[in-house]
């Protein structure tokens, strides 16, 4: 039963099963944006280029001190967010009162430096970074076949991404998050220290990006453009959901991996820019996005 | 009157360059120079960033450098064509960024320009990785070859200029203040009576029509079209030479542009050519963080406090 209705399903679950790995990383970059808007009223243009960061830490720290795949798992992410806190605190901050544009394109010109140094040190093409050695192998489906470290990732993004989720709009720190979002003003006069708030923020959304870049480099091949090529398509699907909530963030994400993945299945030469079609039709029919407020 | 004769000894100059400077080298500046100031009209006159401009200038190259080789058309008629699709382009654009503002505004634009970028990738008639080689110069009213350097210079002068002129018209005309009254508060525009995204949709139309005219004579100028033209690092980088120029000056892109072509013809000379992308971004960073307007915004800052 391979085949029905001329459709081949092996060839049609295993674009799907891409698409929903694609989409977990779409998920958690556009998490990390979203949350970052949220308090800093600012996109990072930076959020690729600390994708990339995260990878290449990762493959550096194997590749040096033999760091294995789970220390880089959670070292990796700190890194990369303390980073991101001395981003915000020393660039980003001094120039916050100033029209956000100028936010937008430090991040811009931070991202060219970035991508720049690394195909400096390290050449353009790719290197590949080993699968785990607890995550080899895979499982037969009746379908079919699911490699374990596919479904991994599936699994641990979307775990990561709605304990985000939760944490924001559950707990007592998601409050403060969420009121200075409204009001940083009034949450200030309660005598919450916002500007700290503002700073591990940031640091925690390009922490995800890090995170997202570990869990990419065993399948994708670790280069200095993986990030700027990825960012685009998030932006467009930044778009298409809208910034007004964390979930819509994550499950816009998922979503159009796996409209990518169909596309690449029925229709492989749109695959590359059906996301951003999908984005001008919901511009066309609903302008502030899936999930946006109006603004 | 001191303003007059500032335009006459530019002008003097702009004559008189190709006689020192490689008129080649000239003719990019003044390609570069008029895609800033077409960007520079969106950006510092309707306050819109766009982050897809590339798409305007490849668009205009990709055009005329194809009727060149394969129309036989003068190049004249093959720039306006160049310049009209461009127009086009950024109608269709203009009408779904202008729906979204600020940061959307950028981000809507440059994931258009990304959906361009691989349509052009993968389209028979823009050669692909290749691009399109060998573009002829032609003679441009069938009668002055342009194969000479220097006469091209004098051809791209004349555009520059013409270009430029009606920036300047644009910038100073009912519309212009209108397009400034909308980037200082848009909602009062509003409540003026004032249909805001109409205006922002024509300003966008200008805009792109004149970047893919800075295209459009790119192209005969190189004798290419490439994808570098589409790509989003040539988005960052009309946005950079404005920003050095000086955001929202008429004169800023120009010198912007000047500045950063001549940056980059040093530096991919030299043995620093590996870290282009290193400098472009830190001069970003500087500039955004301490030189926020620009070599002539300083300048014209400078010259009000002291004289």
């Amino acid at each position: 039963m391979a085949t029905f209705l001329g459709i081949n399903f092996f060839a049609l679950f295993g674009q799907l099963l891409i698409g929903l790995i694609n989409g977990s990383f779409y998920a958690l970059l556009s998490l990390g944006l979203a949350i970052i808007f949220g308090l800093l009223r600012i996109i990072n243009f930076a959020q690729g280029a600390m994708y990339m960061l995260g990878a290449f830490v990762a493959l550096l720290g194997f590749k040096y001190i033999g760091m294995n795949y789970w220390v880089a798992l959670l070292i990796v992410p700190i890194v990369v967010g303390v980073i991101g806190v001395l981003i915000q605190r020393f660039l980003i901050r001094p120039i916050a009162n100033e029209d956000h544009l100028y936010s937008l394109l430090l991040t811009f010109g931070l991202a060219l430096m970035i991508q720049g140094l690394f195909t400096h040190w390290f050449g353009s093409s790719g290197q590949s970074y080993p699968v785990p050695d607890a995550l080899k192998g895979g499982v037969r489906l009746p379908f079919m076949y699911l490699p374990n470290y596919r479904a991994w990732i599936i699994v641990v993004s979307v775990l990561v991404c709605f304990s985000t989720w939760w944490m924001i709009e559950k707990t007592k720190l998601g409050v403060y998050l969420r009121a200075g979002t409204e009001n940083p003003q009034l949450l200030q006069a309660f005598g919450i220290n916002v500007p700290l708030i503002v700073t591990l923020t940031f640091g925690f959304g390009v922490g995800l990006a890090g995170f997202a870049g570990v869990m990419a480099a065993p399948v994708y091949s670790v280069s200095p453009d993986m990030g700027s090529n990825i960012l685009i398509i998030v932006f467009a699907i930044v778009v298409i959901g809208g910034m007004g909530s964390i979930g819509g963030a994550i499950l816009t994400g998922l979503g159009m991996g796996v409209v990518e993945g169909l596309t690449k299945y029925f229709y492989p030469e749109a695959s590359a820019t059906v996301i951003f079609l999908v984005m001008v039709i919901v511009l066309l029919i609903k302008p502030s996005g899936l999930f946006g407020k109006n603004a | 009157m001191r303003s007059r004769l500032a335009i006459l000894v530019l002008l003097g100059l702009a004559l008189a360059a190709p006689l020192v400077i490689y008129p080649v080298f000239l003719a990019k500046v003044l390609c570069f120079a008029l895609f800033a100031c077409a960007f520079n009209l969106l950006l510092g006159f309707a306050g819109l960033l766009s982050f897809g401009h590339a798409v305007f200038l490849g668009t205009g190259g990709y055009i005329t450098g194809w009727l060149m080789i394969n129309s036989g058309l003068t190049p004249e008629i093959a720039i306006i064509a160049g310049t009209v699709a461009g127009g086009l382009l950024g109608a269709v654009f203009g009408k779904l960024a202008v729906k979204r503002e600020g940061i959307y505004f950028a981000m809507v634009t440059l994931a258009l320009a990304q959906l361009v970028f691989f349509l052009y990738l993968q389209a028979p008639f823009t050669g692909g990785e290749d691009g399109l080689q060998g573009v002829p110069r032609g003679k441009a009213f069938g009668l002055i070859d342009l194969a000479d350097n220097q006469t091209m210079y004098y051809f791209v002068l004349a555009i520059f200029l013409a270009g430029f002129w009606l920036i300047h018209r644009t910038v100073h005309s009912p519309f212009g203040q209108i397009m400034k009254a909308i980037r200082e508060n848009e909602s009062r525009a509003t409540s003026l009576g004032y249909d805001v995204n109409q205006y922002k949709w024509i300003a966008f139309i200008i805009s792109a029509a004149l970047s893919a005219l800075a295209g459009s004579t790119k192209t005969l100028v190189f004798e290419l079209a490439s994808l570098t033209d589409v790509h989003w690092h040539m988005s960052g980088e009309v946005i950079l030479m404005t920003l050095v120029g000086g955001v929202g000056t008429i004169i800023g892109p120009l010198v912007g542009a000047g500045v950063v072509v001549s940056m980059q013809n040093y530096l991919s000379g030299g043995e620093l050519g590996n870290y282009l992308h290193i400098i472009m971004g830190a001069v970003f960073v500087v500039c955004v963080l301490s030189f926020r307007s620009g070599i002539v915004g300083q300048f014209n800052k400078f010259r009000r406090n002291n004289f």
